[in-house]
């Protein structure tokens, strides 16, 4: 029971937390206005060389393996739409940690996001 | 944040100017882009789902079956062209990040949602369940309601 807790919290936290640090990485390189290849690799270059990207990647990494982690003592029925809650922790990080301004208009399509993930994935059947 | 990764930070942010004119554009290639990743996503995991099925579950964790399985995984095209997929959703996700708000990009992106549902009953005649369909359009009202917000609301550095 323990063991999967820790899981669900490294799932949305982890996973989550390393998306945020992704974007803010992403948005320390800046907006992307040319789309030939070869400067989106030039982008993905700048983006390496900070340290958010790397920090996102991993904690990104550790979100997916606890998933699995979860997946192997929990039904999928039951791990997927709990993972809906990320949604909120990310409109929570996008405001607190990002500086997003999250308008009530934004809650409440993020509100229906995770409740439609939710169905979706208890309506597998 | 330690003050070398500030630096680090600031040094990067100077490379790249950005463009105020492209702030008009803001929102048309932000949805061209969500819609490659939400297009992209589904795609990689079935081509990828497809390419595990075919080649089977691991015998055994033994290193040597563990080495056989990654070697059968890697000389199966389809599980190629899932990596491939999911690797340009992934270059996607990236450079729509560096402009839109991740609380934008996040929820708009479960899309990708309801394209696997449709893509489960037109490609794999699997039976939708009107749990499923409820969820799908609860996702798309969602994603609607997100999208009339403005998809950046931060100052770019």
């Amino acid at each position: 029971m323990l063991t999967a807790f820790i899981f669900y919290l490294l799932i949305i936290f982890s996973g989550t937390g390393g998306e945020m640090c992704v974007s803010r990485a992403m948005k320390t390189v800046g907006e992307v206005t040319d789309f030939r290849p070869r400067s989106i690799g030039r982008t993905i270059l700048l983006a390496l060389k900070v340290p958010w990207m790397w920090l996102g990647v991993g904690m990104m990494a550790v979100g997916f393996f606890s998933l699995l982690g979860m997946l192997s003592i929990a039904n999928v029925s039951f791990v997927f739409p709990a993972t809906a809650l990320s949604y909120g922790v990310g409109a929570l990080g996008g405001k607190f940690f990002l500086g997003e301004r999250i308008t009530a208009q934004r809650w409440a399509g993020v509100a229906l996001v995770a409740i439609g993930v939710a169905l979706v994935v208890i309506g597998k059947g | 944040m330690p003050a070398s990764a500030c630096d680090r930070e600031e040094e990067v942010s100077t490379k790249v100017a950005t463009v105020p004119s492209a702030r008009k554009n803001l929102r048309p290639k932000t949805y061209a882009m969500i819609l490659l990743m939400v297009i992209l996503n589904p795609f990689g995991n079935i081509f990828l789902g497809k390419g595990m099925k075919r080649i089977g579950a691991m015998s055994s964790w033994a290193p040597s079956d563990v080495f056989h399985f990654f070697f059968r995984a890697f000389a199966t095209s389809t599980i190629w062209i899932g990596i491939g997929l999911l690797l340009a959703f992934f270059v996607a996700y990236l450079l729509v990040l560096s402009w839109a708000d991740y609380s934008y990009v996040q929820p708009s992106s479960a899309l990708a949602n309801g394209l696997t549902a449709l893509l489960a009953l037109l490609v794999l005649h699997e039976v939708i369940t009107p749990l499923r369909w409820a969820g799908v359009l609860l996702i798309c009202l969602g994603v609607f309601v997100v999208g009339h917000t403005h998809p950046r609301t931060t100052e770019q550095s």
